[in-house]
């Protein structure tokens, strides 16, 4: 090594700074902050946020700011090939597609969404009191699950819409009667696996209430388990919503969801294909949507996967 | 006795999304015939990654940018993929650190072991695999090895299945065996025993042993020499009495200092303070500058050159130049 | 021994989880009888009913088992089930249920065995070629596929095929039932989520893998990387794919609802969707049944050939531990 530059002075006592003994490669943040930090990372799932929040936008106003209603009917216009006034065509009645698409997605949307609550509430509650109670209560409600498990459950979901008449409402609670058990089981997993964890089991040592303990220690923490499994409800409910009307059992004309324009597209597919395409390419966004938005949310908040 | 292996200047990098990280930054080191060579330093030092380039079984991201490892006269890093397939297991092989998931959970434990001898000796018939699997098991001391041949990993005890991990390694009886941190994920009792059994085995088949550790108690219980690795870089090499009795580097010494003394009752265990450097960006003087109570000034802007500090015994310290002797002595 | 008591606690297991089917199917058909009951509609319109003298009414309502107390009705339907005989479909004139769905059931197994297949072969090979060349090409190909393959609906798949490849492009039947090369475009599209689902979860668990210990040992050992890949990781990352099995075989039987409905297969899903617009009831009935039973067998078959191919797993302690 060349020593020339080195001279007496430099073998003087160095200061070392205290920041420079540790190294702390980040500030400490929240468990959102930092999910939020990494979601935004992750470019596709940004995109298919952007998406999302344009779809549901269009779903909102395409149809108030449109100079049609979804149910005005045009006789000179049947079947008519999407236009500068048309935008989407129009379908065997002459009805404008553009409005009845968004329409058709506002009805998919808030029924999965209301089903998406309703599972989070039902899910949330059933699986925290097995797992807080445990004994006796517990058994007896995850015999109950168990049962339920064994049933397909679109099978459920048609006898349901069979007793019940069709209607946005009926499609919902058929929705919703099978879907919470999988948000129970594991908000019930998610609890009994963070109660045995010795962060729990610290908190009761310091004495601290159960209720804070709930409050504090188990819901936070079971927060990505929830919203993880909310993200992939809801194109679940969307589908099964558009698979119903599909096979003509579910919502039925006048009213318009994803699923009935698309049974109405695929009668005339092989002369009008545009009826079927539109409404398809939207139901298909938001699934694909929801599904790259669900995986992003799941890396971002896994636990694990904090470094 | 000669050298067998010989690293020169070994540098890794390792590609990850954050930026490269240089794991290892020129290392040297050699390991002689039938010698155990103990490499010493804490979790992030770049011992396993130095004996992983070593092994050519580098993660897909990481790359030995630099160096060369001379083994019986030639140079590993320029063999090809099917001549390093050839060296692994049979003239060079591996332990790893945690038996639980070192060995493949699906696959009977003798079958793991005869695969080694399938790979490098293809003259072997399935009958002879099958009695030299069960030779080596009863080798390392597992009792009842024909009934163990045909068991699976999970049902073998945590010592039992590093025995079996030591068994797939000497399967081929190879000149160089590098065990990497063999004893840390192991019971206090039961490491005593892979230590003594590592002992006899070497003696038995004439190995040398490359181990890893950052427990100096196994350091003293089985080395010859030792090599000390801080912030990818070796710091101090030397004889084991030397580097326990007059160690020259300032981690040297903390490490010694840090090992709680049974005759000393009482005292507060030293530790070092501070944390190891970020590789990603390393520093460009001493490794150790940040930490070390002695630092001086040309210790954060130069890297020291090996001093030498006895017979066979380096180390790279800006305290043993002569100026900075010269310098203390005066301030005294 | 050793052997024997561990055949004991197989047999204790499976005689427990049967014991859950039965109950179960015992609350699937109680509900959904009583539920039956309440539904407006008869097998018959009520025109041509009223018409009839009271002799003939009450001969037609015998040979439905209508005429007795509802909870008559219910003890002779499970007695009779017991026996293998659900009753009388109303659309099927004179035509028992259980012969109604066993003779649809050719075409059904036919595109759903084809369609598991499909979805094993490709998934399987798409996610071992993603998981090795993570980061690649192959891989974002494969994850995009995946994402695909979930969120483009069935029917939409089937119908898009159906129209570009049966119709437009004329390259293999749709419509009628001819043969086994009408089952081809049906399969394929059922075939769309199965292939998802298997390349994604295949993937996952295979770069799981690959991130093990015992790969590292397998290298260490000299082998090359095809047989790492194939002995070491392929080996253990295939396996867990048996668990979801059970998810497929539901994903395909809702499937089948609507392709089945837009190739016209004379399957059980077609006659599902038929029967429930027709409201048949003893039909639903029947179909509802088959469907829980064939779904748990299936799900009850799994967990027995994981337990018998993953030597980690032990039955009776119960797989998560």
């Amino acid at each position: 090594m060349d020593k020339s530059k080195i001279d007496r002075s430099m073998y003087q006592k160095a200061k070392v700074e205290a920041s420079e003994k540790e190294h702390i490669a980040a500030p400490a943040s929240t468990m959102l902050a930092d999910a939020w930090i990494r979601l935004k990372k992750n470019k596709a799932a940004v995109v298919a946020l952007f998406i999302l929040i344009g779809i549901i936008l269009l779903a909102i106003f395409a149809p108030i700011f449109s100079k049609y209603s979804f149910r005005d009917t045009d006789y000179n216009n049947v079947y008519g090939l999407p236009s500068a006034a048309h935008i989407f065509g129009a379908d065997q009645f002459g009805r404008d597609l553009w409005v009845r698409t968004w329409m058709g997605t506002r009805i998919s949307l808030m029924i999965a969404l209301v089903a998406a609550i309703l599972d989070l509430v039902v899910g949330v509650l059933y699986g925290a009191v097995s797992a807080l109670f445990g004994g006796k209560v517990d058994a007896v409600m995850q015999r109950i699950i168990e049962v339920l498990v064994g049933i397909p459950s679109l099978i459920i979901v048609i006898l349901f819409l069979m007793a019940f008449p069709a209607g946005v409402g009926t499609i919902i609670a058929a929705l919703s009667i099978t879907g919470w058990v999988n948000m129970a089981r594991l908000v019930r997993a998610e609890i009994l696996k963070l109660k045995n964890q010795e962060f729990v089991l610290a908190s009761q040592v310091l004495g601290t209430s159960k209720f804070n303990i709930i409050m504090k220690d188990l819901i936070p923490n079971t927060v990505s388990v929830i919203v993880i499994n909310v993200m992939f409800t809801i194109p679940s409910a969307i589908f099964t919503e558009a698979f119903l009307s599909f096979i003509g059992i579910g919502l039925a004309e006048p009213q318009a969801s994803l699923g009935v324009l698309i049974n109405g597209g695929y009668q005339v597919l092989r002369m009008y294909p545009h009826v079927l395409i539109f409404p398809a390419i939207v139901i298909v966004l938001i699934m694909v949507c929801f599904s790259i938005l669900g995986d992003g949310l799941r890396d971002a908040l896994d636990p694990q996967m904090r470094k | 006795m000669g050298k067998i292996l010989e690293v020169k200047n070994l540098t890794v990098h390792i590609k990850t999304h954050k930026g490269v990280v240089q794991a290892v930054r020129g290392v040297d080191f050699y390991l002689n015939e039938q010698e155990t060579l103990a490499v010493v330093g804490e979790s992030g030092s770049g011992k396993s990654i130095t004996m992983k380039g070593v092994m050519g079984i580098l993660p897909k991201n990481g790359k030995v940018v630099d160096g060369s490892v001379m083994f019986q006269g030639n140079d590993l890093t320029k063999y090809s993929e099917r001549q390093m397939q050839q060296v692994r297991g049979s003239e060079i092989a591996m332990i790893f650190q945690d038996p639980m998931t070192s060995l493949n959970p699906t696959m009977k434990v003798g079958k793991q072991i005869e695969e080694m001898l399938k790979e490098h000796r293809k003259e072997m018939s399935k009958a002879d695999r099958k009695a030299r699997a069960i030779e080596l098991l009863s080798l390392v001391g597992i009792s009842n090895p024909e009934a163990r041949y045909d068991q699976y990993p999970h049902q073998l005890s945590g010592g039992m299945r590093q025995r079996v991990v030591i068994a797939i390694a000497l399967a081929c009886d190879p000149k160089v065996l590098i065990a990497d941190e063999p004893t840390t994920a192991l019971d206090v009792t039961i490491q005593a025993q892979i230590l003594d059994l590592m002992r006899d085995l070497q003696k038995k088949i004439k190995t040398s042993i490359i181990i890893i550790t950052h427990n100096l108690g196994v350091v003293a219980n089985i080395a010859d020499r030792v090599a000390v690795m801080y912030g990818g870089k070796l710091v101090e090499t030397g004889d084991v009495a030397d580097i326990f009795h007059n160690p020259c580097h300032e981690y040297t010494k903390g490490l010694l200092r840090s090992i709680p003394k049974a005759h000393e009752k009482g005292g507060e265990l030293q530790a070092i303070p501070g944390t190891p450097p970020d590789l990603m960006e390393p520093p460009v003087g001493c490794p150790f500058a940040a930490r070390c109570k002695e630092t001086m000034i040309v210790c954060q802007k130069y890297m020291p050159d090996y001093t030498d500090c006895g017979k066979n015994h380096k180390s790279a310290c800006w305290m043993l130049d002569e100026m900075a002797q010269e310098v203390n002595s005066d301030e005294k | 021994m050793h052997s024997n008591r561990k055949g004991d606690v197989m047999l204790k297991y499976v005689l427990k989880r049967l014991g859950y089917i039965l109950v179960t199917l015992w609350v699937i058909v109680t509900c959904t009888f009583f539920m039956m009951k309440n539904l407006p509609g008869t097998p018959f319109d009520a025109e041509r009913f009223s018409i009839m003298t009271p002799q003939q009414q009450e001969r037609v309502l015998e040979m439905y088992g209508l005429n007795d107390s509802l909870p008559m009705q219910y003890v002779k339907y499970i007695k009779n089930m017991l026996k293998g005989d659900l009753g009388t479909s109303f659309t099927y004139v004179n035509q028992d249920v259980s012969k109604v769905i066993t003779g649809r059931l050719g075409p059904s197994a036919l595109i759903g065995i084809q369609a598991v297949l499909i979805g094993l072969a490709i998934g399987l090979i798409l996610g071992i070629l993603a998981a090795w060349k993570h980061n690649s090409g192959i891989d974002y190909f494969t994850m995009i596929l995946a994402v695909l393959g979930v969120s483009v609906p069935n029917f939409v798949a089937a119908a898009l095929l159906q129209y570009y490849i049966g119709l437009k492009w004329g390259a293999l039947p749709v419509g009628f039932w001819t043969g086994w090369n009408c089952s081809v475009l049906p399969s394929i599209a059922l075939s769309f989520s199965a292939t998802a689902m298997v390349a994604r979860f295949m993937r996952t668990e295979m770069l799981d893998v690959l991130d093990q210990d015992y790969i590292v040992t397998a290298r260490a050992k000299g082998l090359s990387q095809m047989k790492v890949l194939m002995r070491h990781a392929v080996r253990n990352s295939i396996l867990p794919v048996v668990t979801i099995l059970g998810p497929i075989v539901v994903n395909l039987m809702t499937g089948s609802l609507a392709v089945e409905n837009i190739f016209s297969i004379p399957g059980i899903g077609s006659l599902f969707v038929d029967c429930i617009k027709a409201n048949d009831y003893p039909v639903i009935m029947g179909i509802t049944i088959f469907y829980a039973a064939f779904y748990m067998l299936i799900v009850l078959l799994v967990d027995l050939a994981y337990s018998l191919i993953d030597p980690r797993i032990r039955l009776a302690k119960g797989k998560e531990s």
